[in-house]
């Protein structure tokens, strides 16, 4: 969620709001661009089709074109009428979800023109300087043409990030960068692969633009091709898909295609989205299911079959790299050691060169980047519950007792609630009292314990209501003075916050025998 | 005492001669009437000057109530030790004004059988009592760790139990581990939450350890090593630890060099292998308990027989074969203390053997060895004259004639205890040449008469204790004699002897040192009798006269007058009624009651005397009462520190005083 915080804290913070201008740059140059709105086509792609589809980019293009509808009349050098258009597709998606506020969406579209006029301009500028020093060296263009591609890789991206929600007609970047594709939502719920189409698309078109031979297109093709498949890919368990699953293996350098994503599609917070409201998804199963809604067309079983299984023809072996230059993880690397799947680069990607955002509520110390870390701590902490009198915290009782036994002056320390007087005997009535003293204790547990779930309601709550991605600020000001307002939590509510056992407290009456045994006289 | 006390009153007047002594010399003298705590008060009453010298003079403190903590111990300002098992409530703040009024003073609390505290108060003590070197929390079962971090700002603590505090766990003995260095000793008996790493965390900081009781912790192999690498552990008790086993303990590469006793009892995974390694290497162990675990066999016989200065071995409840036992008499070493009590197989042939080698036996336990005959006692007394303890209760095969040896032979007897036997007149009156005898137990004895009771009453003066339970040929000529010779008695059970009049009470309240008496089931006692011992025997301290129907309220009113120092009875089945229980409340030692079965007793009676004897901790009661009184009256006696037991046994009537005696036929 906070991924799109950091988005707008980012360098492309500046190109935020120009998703309308994207259009009609996708649309200009290629003309079998808006061939994917082809409903006929649509049904017959799977998942695997779709990759298929993208190893081999160009032949299949043709076959789509019959749609040259609105796309066909954006042109990059028409803006006012674009913006229009853009707008006026916008609108009325907004008025269907109250919950997206227009302003915040138009702010963020004017960010985005503004960035789009930088890119002209400066496109702009490298054509004059071409014309007139036609004997440039090869080195400068190449820089310029890297430079342009970044920026306008940044405003793609800043539009997949947002566009699930800003259009939510729509099912992609693409499509959402089209208002076109906008008006023909009603298509069915296929999967789109457009991003990469998106991409490659951009980055032709931009090469082409500046006249500078398209030194890498081929590479950051196949780079894009990971994209469908992230869309795809069912969300898995994160602890499968550790960064480490593959370390093991051995595959000949040239055995496997390497793929890799951008470093915003990666952060995308949804992969999958409705093609009727707009709503995404991380799962594409879950949206099958959300399709139900929309109508009976959408609960046949070929609907609800997951897309992708009848693929028979054989695949070459895909891996991923990191965007992050200097990563093991990334292609460049001497020793470079691929990511299995798009998970896996998720994953990799947010821990290893992501800020850690998510914080503990209960610790308040731990950090983690990956949310499902998060919530994997957050069942463990507190059960750190082996204390040294210095601070350090140890999961096992005999780690502590190695290091209380190794250092001089280090107590072990009791958890928090020991210390609270649990049971206050008193002048009058004893067990009376101990109980009263049980309760209170319960009580605040349990307080705490409540707090801690009323979190991690919140935290679900962000994940699966759609606009709180783009408020993502709130997640975290709303965790901490629930934190403090409450003692620390303890260690084993996470199970059963309101059944605190308290050794002996309850258990042992002084009533029993063995007791009364201690009372004989000698 | 009482001389002095003449003294005193007769040159009160004008010139004393102690005012020529010095407080120093005074304090000397004060320090031989250790013996009996009265003797000191009755020292005090003397005059001002004895009562201040006495208050300045006073050590230690065992009060019975804590509400008056705060006089007491502004009256005996130097007292170091303070044994609170007595006070049936400690709170909280009375420990607080404990640590507040003696400071640094304080060496040693006993607070081993006091509830109602927390670890707030002990952290009070601790902090305020530097100097404290002992403290006993033993059944403060509450506690927690805490309350272990509390003892552990004891920087000074060199004993500390902690039996039964099941809720401490290894945090809390880590606690204590890290913060009082200096112990010495310590006890966690029964601590079932502390295992190997708080017992390693001990052993690893406290290197002064001399004495550690893990008694039935669930420890395993794991704090072994830590522990018997202590330079000082002199005595070990790992009784019950079940987690030990013979597998963990082959693996140590030796023993502790300094252990002295050695205790495995109720350790059944632990054979001979497990115990040669643990004691390997242990050259100066005296010790050794192997109470209740693996049978005493030959091999475990044999490796045992390095241990060269072993003095005393203890396998009750062991199996034991005989080629165990004759391996043990083996031994080159010579034994001081044996004990085979309630060991299966204990035959005459393995057991002379074993006598025969160990002629310098002081201490012998042959308890229910009921195969051992004359040839065994033979053995004994002949080849163990230095014998000055001898328990063979129900050793049914043993005739009467052999006890006639034991008194020819074994004249260094001081304890003999020969319940459930078959020794008759004659063995008695051999048995009174054993002119140490204190302790003569002749329960269930059905044998002897007064004829032989009165010969050990007239040799046996230095008689202690005398038992006679359900000797049924005893009366009152028997018991004359001992009261008349034994004036030293301080403990006799003369219990179902039916045959026992006030004429016997009369006689006893002529041992002023008595304090303990059972008459149960004496019909023919009477309140007479109960009355002369109460104004005779000054200390009596139990008493027990169930089903002696004949006492009533009439005894029960100068009992409450006179024994002022009476902290437990018995009146189940006798005839007290409301007025003698309620008269009862003016002894302010008494603690415990058993009233059962009680017919002149009305709830409104004992309610009454409940909530008249302020230092109640004990009462057992019938059953039925706990509906007819109101509920808030228990909960408030148990606010008072009262525990109540309730019993609903059926009213029983005596049966045939032969029954109890032990049937040949019952012995396989």
């Amino acid at each position: 969620m906070d991924l799109n915080d950091k988005i707008v804290a980012d360098t492309w913070a500046k190109s935020f709001s120009s998703a309308k201008d994207l259009p009609k740059q996708l649309t200009s140059d290629h003309r079998s661009f808006t061939s994917f709105n082809n409903q006929q086509q649509q049904k017959k792609w799977e998942v695997s089709s779709i990759l298929d589809y993208n190893n081999r980019i160009q032949p299949p293009f043709p076959e789509f074109n019959h749609t040259p509808e609105a796309p066909r009349n954006h042109n990059s050098q028409i803006k006012g009428p674009d913006r229009e258009d853009m707008q006026s597709n916008e609108k009325p998606d907004n008025k269907r979800f109250q919950e997206w506020d227009p302003r915040v969406m138009l702010n963020n579209l004017s960010f985005l023109e503004d960035k789009i006029h930088q890119l002209q301009d400066l496109v702009h500028l490298i054509v004059g300087r071409r014309g007139r020093v036609l004997g440039q060296s090869d080195e400068l263009a190449t820089q310029q043409q890297q430079l342009i591609t970044a920026d306008l890789t940044s405003i793609i991206v800043q539009l997949i990030s947002t566009a699930g929600s800003l259009l939510p007609s729509i099912k992609h970047t693409l499509s959402t960068a089209n208002p076109a594709i906008g008006q023909l939502g009603q298509l069915g719920s296929m999967l789109f692969p457009p991003t990469n189409s998106l991409n490659g698309v951009v980055l032709q078109q931009n090469s082409g633009g500046s006249k500078v031979s398209g030194q890498s297109n081929q590479i950051d093709l196949t780079v894009n091709c990971g994209t469908e498949q992230n869309y795809a890919a069912e969300e898995h368990d994160p602890k499968d898909d550790d960064d480490d699953a593959d370390e093991g293996e051995n595959l000949a350098p040239g055995s496997y295609e390497i793929l890799q994503l951008e470093k915003e599609e990666i952060l995308a917070p949804h992969t999958h989205f409705c093609m009727i409201c707009g709503k995404g998804f991380k799962r594409d199963a879950n949206l099958r299911m959300h399709m139900r809604g929309h109508g009976d067309e959408y609960k046949t079983p070929a609907a609800l079959a997951k897309p992708n299984k009848d693929s028979s023809e054989p695949m070459l072996l895909k891996r991923y790299s990191c965007p992050y230059a200097g990563c093991k993880r990334n292609k460049d690397h001497k020793k470079f050691q691929p990511l299995k799947t798009i998970l896996c680069v998720k994953n990799h990607y947010k821990r290893t060169h992501c800020d850690k955002s998510y914080t503990c509520s209960r610790c308040n110390t731990k950090k983690f980047s990956v949310i499902a870390d998060l919530k994997t701590h957050e069942k463990h902490c507190g059960r750190d519950k082996w204390l040294c009198s210095c601070g350090t915290t140890f999961s096992r009782k005999d780690k502590l007792f190695g290091h209380i036994a190794l250092f001089q002056g280090h107590t072990p320390a009791l958890p928090l609630d020991e210390t609270k007087p649990s049971s206050l005997p008193s002048d009058r009535t004893e067990n009376n009292e101990s109980k009263l003293g049980n309760i209170g204790f319960n009580f605040s547990a349990s307080g705490s314990g409540g707090n801690a779930i009323q979190n991690m309601v919140d935290v679900k709550g962000a994940v699966d209501d759609p606009a709180a991605y783009f408020s993502p600020l709130n997640f975290d000001p709303c965790n901490i003075p629930g934190f403090h307002e409450f003692p620390r939590p303890t260690f084993e509510e996470s199970d059963g916050f309101f059944s605190f056992p308290i050794p002996g407290a309850c258990n042992y009456n002084q009533k029993t025998g063995g007791d009364s045994g201690s009372n004989d006289l000698e | 005492m009482s001389t002095m006390k003449r003294q005193r009153s007769d040159k009160a007047f004008n010139f004393t001669p102690f005012d020529l002594l010095t407080e120093e010399i005074v304090f000397l003298i004060l320090d031989f009437l250790d013996e009996n705590p009265l003797d000191k008060k009755s020292f005090s009453l003397v005059c001002k000057t004895f009562y201040a010298i006495e208050s300045r003079h006073r050590r230690t403190l065992k009060p019975l109530r804590s509400e008056h903590l705060t006089t007491i111990l502004s009256r005996y300002p130097h007292v170091t030790s303070l044994d609170l098992s007595l006070c049936p409530r400690i709170t909280d703040s009375s420990l607080n004004v404990i640590s507040h009024v003696c400071k640094s003073n304080l060496k040693s609390v006993d607070l081993s059988r006091s509830k109602f505290f927390s670890h707030i108060g002990i952290s009070g003590l601790a902090l305020n009592c530097s100097n404290l070197m002992e403290l006993d929390l033993s059944n403060a079962t509450e506690i927690k760790d805490s309350a272990a971090a509390a003892i552990a700002e004891a920087k000074n603590l060199e004993k500390l139990w902690l039996a039964r505090c099941k809720s401490i766990t290894d945090i809390g003995i880590g606690c204590i581990a890290v913060g009082c260095r200096k112990l010495r000793l310590i006890s966690l008996k029964w601590c079932l939450g502390v295992g190997d790493l708080g017992v390693g965390w001990l052993a690893v900081k406290c290197k002064d350890i001399c004495s550690l009781d893990l008694s039935y912790l669930p420890i395993t192999n794991k704090c072994l090593p830590a522990i018997l690498k202590l330079q000082h552990l002199e005595d070990l008790v790992l009784e019950g630890c079940f987690g030990i086993d013979d597998n963990s303990l082959t693996v140590l590469k030796q023993g502790c060099k300094s252990l002295k006793t050695l205790d495995m009892s109720s350790c059944q995974n632990v054979s001979h292998v497990g115990l040669l390694s643990l004691t390997s290497g242990a050259e100066c162990l005296q010790q050794l308990i192997l109470a209740y675990g693996s049978p005493v066999t030959l091999a475990l016989a044999d490796s045992l027989q390095n241990l060269s200065t072993l003095q005393s071995i203890r396998l009750d409840g062991c199996q034991v074969t005989c080629s165990g036992l004759k391996a043990i008499g083996n031994w080159c070493v010579s034994l001081r203390e044996l004990s085979l009590s309630k060991c299966l197989g204990v035959s005459d042939e393995g057991f002379s053997t074993l006598v025969t080698k160990h002629k310098d036996l002081r201490k012998l336990d042959i308890t229910c060895c009921r195969k051992i005959t004359h040839v065994s006692i033979a053995h004994i007394t002949n080849s163990c004259p230095s014998l000055t303890s001898l328990k063979m209760e129900s050793c049914a095969l043993v005739p009467r004639e052999a006890f006639v040896l034991i008194g020819l032979r074994c004249r260094l007897l001081e304890e003999l205890d020969l319940t459930d036997n078959e020794i008759d007149d004659e063995g008695l009156k051999s048995i009174s040449r054993c002119s140490k005898l204190s302790t003569l137990k002749l329960g269930i004895c059905l044998n002897i008469t007064d004829e032989g009771l009165s010969q050990i009453g007239l040799c046996c003066t230095r008689l202690v204790e005398l038992d006679l339970y359900r000797s049924v040929g005893i009366s009152d000529a028997g018991i004359l004699a001992v009261a008349h010779g034994c004036t030293g008695l301080e403990i006799i059970n003369v219990a179902y002897c039916g045959e026992i009049t006030d004429h016997s009470l009369m006689s006893l309240a002529k041992c002023p040192r008595l304090n303990t008496l059972e008459i149960r089931g004496c019909p023919l006692v009477t309140s007479l009798g109960l009355t002369s011992i109460a104004v005779g025997c000054k200390q009596l301290s139990k008493l027990d006269i169930k089903k002696c129907y004949n006492i009533n309220d009439a005894g029960m009113i100068p009992l409450a007058h006179f024994a002022q120092n009476l902290r437990q009875i018995n009146l189940s089945y006798s005839s007290v009624a409301d007025v003698g229980l309620l008269s009862l409340a003016s002894i302010s030692c008494l603690q415990s009651m058993t009233i059962l079965h009680m017919k002149g007793l009305t709830p409104s009676g004992l309610a009454s005397a409940l909530l008249a004897c302020g230092g109640l901790t004990k009462v057992k009661l019938q059953a039925c009462f706990k509906s007819m009184l109101p509920q808030p009256l228990f909960e408030h006696l148990e606010a008072r520190g009262c525990v109540f037991q309730w019993r609903d046994k059926a009213f029983q009537a005596e049966v045939d005083p032969k029954c109890w005696k032990l049937q040949p036929e019952d012995v396989q």
